[in-house]
């Protein structure tokens, strides 16, 4: 639809692709030298490669570059995320330990929101009838209770065949710490349906906790058949079109891995998309030369919260795919695999405006979307939405927003907002209140994430992108308390370009308890060993003679605690010598996490992690630039400001017009075809040497 | 600033409000011991203004503890006036008939400063797994055999911590080590809760929460008032029989709808009992008005105002309102009942937002044996306890929740962690077919639950279950749910309630009850009938006995 072309920040060697295939827009981003070139197609649902090689093949025009020239591809997709959520998987059948075949429908049998009589619990991607039990059964420690009944897998695959199964879930109770039973039933089953897909629980997830495990097992079956095909039909077609280099995939975790891993485990690329979003942030702030930060990302119907901790998104174990309500915890599916941790909510440029019955004004969930879109769009939208109390707040141009290309009816905006009813039917205050109340939802999703993650919000910079941070960003960072905000350039396609700067990294977790102070030093060197090797095995294949980066991690809690911490170990055999290091790391750990005194009770690690990467990106030396000069402001306008509720006089900046060093105080509204960044009245800005544009709060005097 | 902006900023606080008790409930989730607290959010953690009154809750939490707790703060403050509490102060008790009705719910309540001032009270409630006595189970005789009573009394004063509460504390109950890490837990829960409410009054520029708790409460009052104002008036009876511990119990309500308030009352239900599941009237207001809630007020938030439109009487010395010093220790069994019988009365007002009966007391299997031969610890003894739930009753637009917990909301523990933590072996957790009650609208699924040692060894269960003699009762021509079992795998049947043992070699075998139907099974769309046989949800013979279906 669009190609734009900036100045990239980083001077590869080659040409670099990064693709982003999203739920409503693909997006392909060339970066050629210092030069970046990106376009925004709207995705082909039937063929998403279809979208994406338009996209290529425009973008390679544009910049006169060749297909041989390229040296890398890095591509995220939604693929597997919606065939999830649509439930368009193959037939799937689950083949589970007998007395378990209702792991998936029992979940955690609690209801996630108290008050609704109404709810209803995730569906299992797999019926009842498709999961079927045998007799066989470790115990805890992996020690084989009862043997597994063959003949009882023969007549389930036989079963399954008449049915049209092309793939199957196994998972076995506590495989996690046994495999013997799952790959012996996969021996079986590879025999009996010839070309069926097989997922092991052990393979996919080998941790403790079976809903997890069963739940993430199940759905990586669902999607692999799909998944498969779709991959090397795009590796083929690429090859084709002249490219010979290698295919990368964006991992949910924020790394990349080959196709053939991808392939094998594609409930692992899930959250691809919001990955990269991550790593773009975190790559700016390794530009920026900052370690502690909030990223937000608001785009038209959701806000996704991330924290970026020492450079580093922060990564956890599980994630939730298609929460249906109200993105409450507990609605969807669980999978265990490693994520960027992130929070996502209901709240965007798109989010609809409502008073509940008692009477207090709120935002979201429900989005218009683009279609029919807020009402200002003039597309049959008639509620109010966050885009409509923006323009009435004067924050948006309507004759200027997005290029021009959309005309924007400010009336139809006030009459949608006034239409509420509350407050006198006084626009001007109600857009105030859904622009607050938005911005409060976003800043408490942000507060109590940052508990859950034991983390604190103190001190951290914001960097926000996607098409509606900019203009929520400055009061969002006032709420929390953040004195410094980044709006890099880019923004718009900040996931494709954060693949980009993604290492070739996989990474292993494997269930072991053992208590701290009773280390079974060489059990534990022969896991942690072998699954350094198989990580290692696993990035040679991607970045072959490339630097390889290890991490260890353990996760452990007290003795009789439910939650475990992660801290980091020595990447080396352990000696006896390391149980105190050890020790005072989970301590550490403890302490940062929950403030407080540390117990003295036994340590007790669960899950040991392993972490093979090819070396961080590294952003480019530039001349540091300071803020020098005042921008000559030629134009101002009214803007209402939520915290006094009175419209002031806002300078008006065109972004394209700053160059670095160019300051602006607030209060402003700096504009760009794609969005708008309002400088509060606490704020000034400036743009620093990579184009980004820095908001700092100004001290209170 | 106008009015309406008042208002709006005072609602952007009500949010902030919801979210630090949250953040504080996640704390206590994070730091917590009991397996209660940290796997199955057995808790509640609250905001109260200096009137006593609750003025925001946690998201995560159960309803027996918070509008327990919402009863109890007045107690505390009778007894400790605002006016003498200061910064590091904090106040603790268990008393069942202050808060939350049994001796393993531990309540603390800190006062919480901004500026030199106390500004509010944040509060935690918490299931501990031990306090000391016999264990949660029916068996005491009375609350002295029940565990260990912590008086309302200071947990800490000016930031210095009790020891000698403490030292009582530990000696009295089988794991001090983790008890007074879960004291301390509560303790940092509701400091760091404090915190944020300073920082939040400072960026809101106020002194005090006074007019903010004054708007939530109004607004919450108000709109639940305007919800009952839809009702039709009138008064309603119903009753509900349940086996009890060695009989059974007739459990009576009329609820009376009168303007802008509903009265539920509980005269005619019958007398306590010398086991431990009489209920007080805290817990009793407390699922009573959770009940009417989901279905009369689920959108308004939790709190003071939300709350007082609805009033519930007992006779004292009735099952319900038990007087010291009965005992009170498996509580649940009946309390988890009495939204099912407020539904009874609510569905002759409003039949069409109504669900039936369900299992409704959650399965808590309680188990007790020895470590097995040839391991560390051979010989020691070991406690075990994992969460079960049977089916909730049918809705009017929707089956009923197969496995789920309601009212409780509390979460399963996972086999493969329960099994890590106690040498036992789940040998089965599988939907029942057939179990939930027929009709247009089906009944949720009861569960099959079977267990034994590991090595095969005899233990012993502290039975505490419901609905084995009296199932949840179908409505409008629905059927009732499966009715509960407890037997051995060997054949023998056991009593529901009270300590047993299971002999070696054998299994122990819970069949956990089902919810009941709604309307006539002949009105079932057939294309629902065909689905539940294909999942087995209902056998084909059954289908072809009551839904005149010939699928199968």
């Amino acid at each position: 639809m669009t190609s734009t072309t900036d100045r990239g920040p980083s001077t590869p060697k080659g040409a670099r692709i990064g693709a982003d295939i999203g739920g409503t827009f693909t997006d392909i981003v060339l970066e050629v030298g210092d030069r970046r070139h990106s376009t925004k197609l709207l995705t082909t649902y039937d063929a998403p490669e279809r979208a994406l090689l338009d996209g290529v093949r425009l973008l390679l025009d544009e910049a006169g570059v060749a297909p041989a020239e390229v040296s890398l591809v890095v591509h995220g997709t939604t693929l597997a995320t919606n065939a999830l959520i649509e439930r368009r998987g193959v037939p799937t059948a689950l083949l589970t330990t007998e007395g378990f075949r209702d792991v998936l429908a029992l979940g955690s049998e609690s209801r996630f929101d108290q008050y609704d009589i109404g709810m209803e619990k995730p569906q299992p991607l797999v019926p009842r009838r498709l999961r079927v039990g045998v007799a066989e059964r470790m115990d805890a420690r992996g020690q084989v209770l009862v043997p597994l009944d063959g003949d009882a897998v023969r007549a389930a695959a036989a079963q399954w065949r008449e049915q049209g199964i092309r793939s199957v879930a196994i998972a076995f109770l506590h495989s996690y710490a046994n495999d013997s039973h799952e790959r012996r039933a996969a021996e079986i089953l590879a025999a009996e349906m010839p070309g069926v897909s097989l997922s092991l629980s052990s393979e996919v997830s080998p941790e403790m906790r079976e809903y997890e495990r069963f739940s993430t097992t199940v759905a990586n079956a669902y999607v692999q058949p799909l998944v498969d095909a779709y991959l090397h039909r795009l590796d083929d077609k690429l090859k084709a079109m002249g490219f010979g280099c290698p295919l990368y995939l964006m991992l949910s975790s924020g790394g990349l891995t080959t196709v053939e891993a991808a392939a094998r485990y594609p409930v692992r690329l899930v959250e691809s998309g919001p990955a990269g979003g991550a790593i773009f942030a975190a790559s700016v702030a390794a530009e920026r030369g900052v370690g502690q930060v909030v990223a937000l990302d608001v785009g038209g119907t959701t806000a996704k919260i991330c924290l970026i901790n020492d450079g580093m998104p922060q990564t956890s174990q599980v994630f939730e795919v298609g929460r249906a309500h109200r993105f409450r915890k507990g609605s969807g599916l669980p999978l265990r695999i490693p994520v960027v941790e992130m929070v996502e909510i209901g709240a965007g440029g798109g989010s609809i405006a409502s008073v509940d019955n008692a009477g207090r004004l709120a935002v979201g969930p429900h989005s218009a979307g683009s279609e029919p879109g807020p009402a200002a769009y003039g597309r049959g939208g008639t509620r109010p939405t966050v885009t409509d109390a923006d323009i009435t707040l004067g924050r948006i141009d309507p004759s200027r927003f997005a290029g021009g290309k959309v005309t924007l009816n400010a009336g139809a905006s006030h009459d949608a907002l006034a239409a509420l009813g509350i407050w006198d039917g006084k626009a001007e205050t109600l857009a105030i209140g859904v622009s607050e109340i938005v911005d409060e939802t976003m800043a408490s999703a942000a507060r109590v994430h940052a508990v859950e993650q034991g983390m604190t919000l103190d001190d951290r910079s914001l960097i926000a992108f996607g098409g509606a941070a900019p203009l929520h960003a400055a009061r969002f960072a006032e709420k929390l308390g953040i004195r410094e905000v980044i709006i890099p350039s880019g923004a718009g396609v900040g996931s494709a370009i954060g693949f980009l700067r993604a290492p070739v990294s996989y990474e292993m977790a494997r269930s072991l308890t053992l208590r701290l102070d009773q280390l079974d030093l060489d059990r534990l060197n022969s896991l942690l060993d072998g699954m350094t090797a198989e990580a290692r095995a696993l990035v040679e294949a991607g970045a072959p003679g490339a630097a390889q980066v290890e991490r260890r991690t353990c996760l452990a809690r007290y003795k009789g605690q439910g939650y475990e911490i992660p801290f980091e170990i020595p990447a080396r055999t352990l000696v006896p010598e390391d149980v105190d290091l050890l020790r005072a790391a989970f301590e550490t750990a403890y302490r940062t996490q929950y403030g407080g005194v540390t117990l003295d009770l036994p340590i007790e690690a669960l899950i040991w992690r392993v972490t093979v990467g090819s070396p961080a990106w590294k952003p480019k030396d530039r001349a540091v630039v300071t803020a020098t000069r005042d921008v000559e402001v030629t134009q101002r306008r009214p803007v209402i400001d939520p915290d006094s509720g009175v419209a002031l006089s806002f300078a008006l900046v065109r972004r394209e017009a700053m160059r670095p060093g160019d300051r602006v105080q607030g209060p402003a509204l700096i504009t760009e075809r794609e969005t708008t960044t309002v400088v509060s009245p606490r704020f000034d800005a400036w743009m620093d040497a990579n184009g980004y544009l820095i908001l700092t709060r100004r001290e209170e005097g | 600033m106008t009015a309406a902006l008042n208002e709006l900023r005072t609602q952007v606080i009500w949010t902030r409000l919801i979210s630090i008790v949250e953040e504080q409930a996640q704390t206590l989730m994070r730091t917590a011991f009991s397996t209660t607290v940290r796997d199955a959010g057995d808790l509640s953690a609250a905001l109260f203004d200096l009137q006593g009154r609750l003025i925001a809750e946690a998201v995560t939490g159960t309803p027996g503890h918070v509008n327990s707790m919402a009863a109890g703060v007045r107690h505390f403050l009778a007894k400790f006036p605002v006016a003498t509490m200061a910064e590091g102060d904090h106040f603790i008790t268990n008393d069942p008939w202050l808060t939350a009705g049994h001796l393993h719910d531990v309540t603390v309540l800190s006062p919480a400063f901004h500026q030199g001032r106390i500004v509010g009270l944040f509060g935690v409630c918490c299931h501990q797994v031990d306090i000391g006595g016999l264990g949660q189970g029916p068996d005491g005789r009375s609350v002295f055999e029940e565990g260990l009573q912590i008086p309302l009394m200071k947990l800490a004063s000016r930031g210095v911590l009790n020891q000698d509460l403490l030292d009582i504390l530990c000696l009295n109950v089988r794991t001090p080590l983790q008890v007074r890490g879960d004291v301390l837990s509560y303790i940092s829960s509701n400091e760091s809760a404090a915190r944020r409410l300073s920082a939040m009054l400072a960026e809101f520029r106020l002194e005090d929460l006074a007019s903010v708790a004054d708007y939530i409460v109004d607004r919450s009052l108000a709109a639940t008032r305007a919800e009952i104002a839809k009702l039709p008036q009138g008064s309603w009876t119903s009753s509900l029989t349940i086996d009890g511990y060695d009989h059974p119990i007739t459990l009576r309500a009329r609820l009376t709808i009168e303007g802008e308030r509903i009265l539920v009352d509980y005269q005619g239900t019958d007398a306590c009992v010398p086991r431990g599941i009489n209920v007080v009237l805290n817990y009793c207001r407390a699922y009573t008005i959770f009940g009417l809630r989901c279905v009369i007020s689920p959108e308004v938030p939790n709190n003071y105002g939300a709350l007082l439109p609805f009033e519930v009487v007992a006779p004292e010395g009735s099952i319900v309102n038990v007087q010291r010093p009965w005992p009170v220790a498996a509580r649940h069994v009946i309390g988890q009942m009495l939204p099912d019988l407020v539904f009874g009365c609510l569905s002759q007002a409003i039949p069409d937002r109504v669900p039936a009966e369900g299992s409704s007391c959650l399965w808590s299997v309680q188990l007790r044996g020895r470590q097995p031969a040839g391991e560390p610890q051979a010989g020691d003894s070991f406690d075990a306890i994992f969460f079960n739930s049977g089916g909730s009753g049918a809705r009017p637009r929707q089956d009923g929740l197969s496995g789920t917990a309601f009212p409780s909301g509390v979460r399963a523990m996972p086999v493969e962690i329960t099994e890590n933590s106690a040498p036992i072996v789940i040998w089965r957790k599988e939907l029942l077919t057939d179990s939930g009650g027929i009709g247009e609208r089906r009944g949720g699924l009861g569960q099959r639950v079977e267990v034994a040692m590991r090595d095969g060894s005899a233990f012993e269960v502290l039975a505490m279950f419901e609905r084995v003699d009296h199932p949840a009762q179908g409505r409008d021509g629905g059927g009732d749910g499966s009715q509960g079992s407890v037997r051995l795998a060997s054949g023998k049947a056991m009593q529901a309630k009270g300590l047993q043992q299971i002999p070696a070699g054998d299994r122990l075998i819970l069949d956990i009850p089902g919810g009941a139907g709604l309307g006539a099974a002949t009105s079932r769309a057939a294309d629902l009938v065909a689905r539940d046989v294909e999942e087995g949800f209902v056998s084909a013979e059954a289908a072809a006995r009551f839904y005149g279906s010939g699928v199968g």
